[in-house]
């Protein structure tokens, strides 16, 4: 829960542009970027996501470090679990989200 | 020492343990909290208290929103969800904590409903695909969860989905750190400041302990070079007579913090006049309440609540060590009748409570990195 994610922003959700598709290590997931409406993020943009919520824009080099800082941790693997459980999905499904274009 | 290649600058490490050391008066001893669960489990898992002179004390802070919950929420929340037509949707780390009549998982396995989910968001996804139910968010934690929740409550309220609500938990961390310096058996020289919770709420509502109290404070990330360079700055402060709010994670925290987030937060949530906190007992002004015009998205404005009151065990001592002022392995269940597998207390739950720490770090001694910095 006090995880922070580090996740590349794919693609938006035609329907709702509050909702984008984050990648984070291959796993594809939809997030909620409505806590950086101030500071609206672009596709290929690096954020740091908690409970879902993408909470602010990071550089790619402090993604990385975000990352290797869960994996040194030991926290990398409840960090993907928590990613792979987003929207209900307990199965992890590379590039399995359907219906968006980028 | 391969490990250790893995850290951001290792080569910093061992100077900041020397600068530590060189910064340290040897007449003072240093009581410095870190606020942060996150903190305190990095501070185990690298054994860093190894690589600080022994009168450079770390004291272990309230910033674990599991373990300072009281067992009587939980309970209230689980009340709540007994009647078949209810979910009970909570983060993992909820799942095994105990309450009077045992976890939400061992009322799962009774036959409550009990989902996992990983965001609040999902919770409210929960309610739109099973519209005959009503599912109960239990929400726990700092700043860093409190907009997500409050952004979800806005969905909600804006597409009328009515049978979702909200067991609101959601604590602020300044209060708490105000509690443990009014409380008169704790004396603390200075603080490493959470490094998620300051994404939202800045820099700024931590200058009142520099300018008020007289003790710095600084806010750290999470790596080992962090921790240790955020010793260093508090050491050198300390040591020039002077109490600043200082950032030493630029890199992710904002002076001013993500506004966006709180202005959610400021639509959904008013302060509660107290609340419990599990060993620091009733903190004014210290928790989040669902405002009045979000009552139907509110558990307990709309369900009738039981307003239950639990003691820990008697033998536990959750609430000393919460405090700092006892050290986990100083309590008398630790790692006898309460371990991780078989928790009594919320504080050996999470993996960002002091005592499962020490328990997984300091009481098997896993790979730290004070030896191959020192060497």
């Amino acid at each position: 829960m006090c995880l922070a994610i580090p996740g590349k922003i794919v693609e938006f959700d035609l329907q709702n542009p509050q909702l984008a598709v984050v990648d984070v290590v291959g796993v594809r997931r939809k997030v909620d970027l409505g806590l950086l409406q101030d500071d609206p993020p672009q596709a290929g943009d690096w954020v740091l996501i908690h409970v879902g919520f993408a909470m602010s824009k990071i550089s790619e080099a402090d993604a990385a470090d975000q990352m290797r800082t869960l994996a040194i941790l030991g926290e990398k693997e409840a960090a993907m679990e928590e990613v792979r459980g987003y929207g209900l999905e307990n199965e992890s499904s590379p590039g399995g989200t359907r219906g968006f274009v980028s | 020492m391969r490990f250790v290649d893995e850290f951001r600058s290792p080569e910093l490490i061992g100077k900041a343990g020397e600068e530590i050391r060189r910064l340290a008066d040897p007449r003072r001893h240093y009581r410095i909290m870190e606020v942060c669960g996150g903190h305190t489990h990095a501070i185990y898992r690298f054994g860093l208290k190894d690589l600080l002179p022994s009168n450079v004390e770390l004291i272990h802070g309230p910033g674990c929103p599991v373990c300072v919950l009281p067992m009587g929420r939980i309970d209230d929340g689980l009340s709540l969800t007994a009647h078949p037509e209810f979910i009970f949707a909570a983060f993992g780390d909820m799942m095994r904590v105990p309450g009077t009549h045992g976890s939400p998982l061992e009322h799962k396995a009774r036959g409550m409903d009990v989902r996992i989910v990983y965001s609040p968001a999902d919770a409210l996804k929960l309610a739109r695909s099973n519209p005959r139910k009503h599912v109960v968010f239990f929400a726990i934690g700092f700043e860093t969860t409190a907009p997500s929740t409050a952004l979800t409550i806005l969905q909600a309220k804006a597409e009328g989905v009515r049978n979702f609500s909200v067991f609101c938990n959601h604590v602020t961390i300044i209060p708490a750190i105000r509690a443990i310096l009014d409380s008169p058996d704790m004396r603390l020289d200075g603080f490493v400041g959470p490094g998620h919770v300051s994404t939202v709420i800045g820099c700024r509502p931590y200058e009142w302990i520099a300018t008020d109290e007289g003790k710095p404070v600084v806010v750290s990330g999470f790596e080992p070079v962090d921790i240790l360079q955020s010793i260093v700055m508090l050491l050198g402060q300390l040591r020039n007579g002077e109490a600043r709010v200082e950032n030493q994670y630029k890199r992710v925290v904002p002076w001013e913090g993500n506004r966006a987030a709180l202005r959610a937060m400021a639509e959904v949530f008013e302060l509660r006049p107290y609340f419990e906190w599990r060993g620091l007992g009733f903190i004014s002004q210290s928790a989040l309440k669902i405002r009045a015009g979000f009552a139907e998205w509110d558990s307990e404005q709309r369900f009738s609540v039981p307003g239950i009151r639990v003691t820990d065990p008697k033998a536990a001592q959750c609430g000393e060590v919460l405090k700092g002022v006892l050290k986990p392995s100083q309590c008398k269940l630790f790692a006898r009748e309460c371990t991780p597998e078989q928790p009594i207390g919320a504080l050996m739950v999470s993996s960002e409570g002091s005592c499962a720490a020490y328990y997984n770090y300091q009481h098997h001694k896993p790979v730290t990195i004070a030896n191959a910095a020192a060497g």
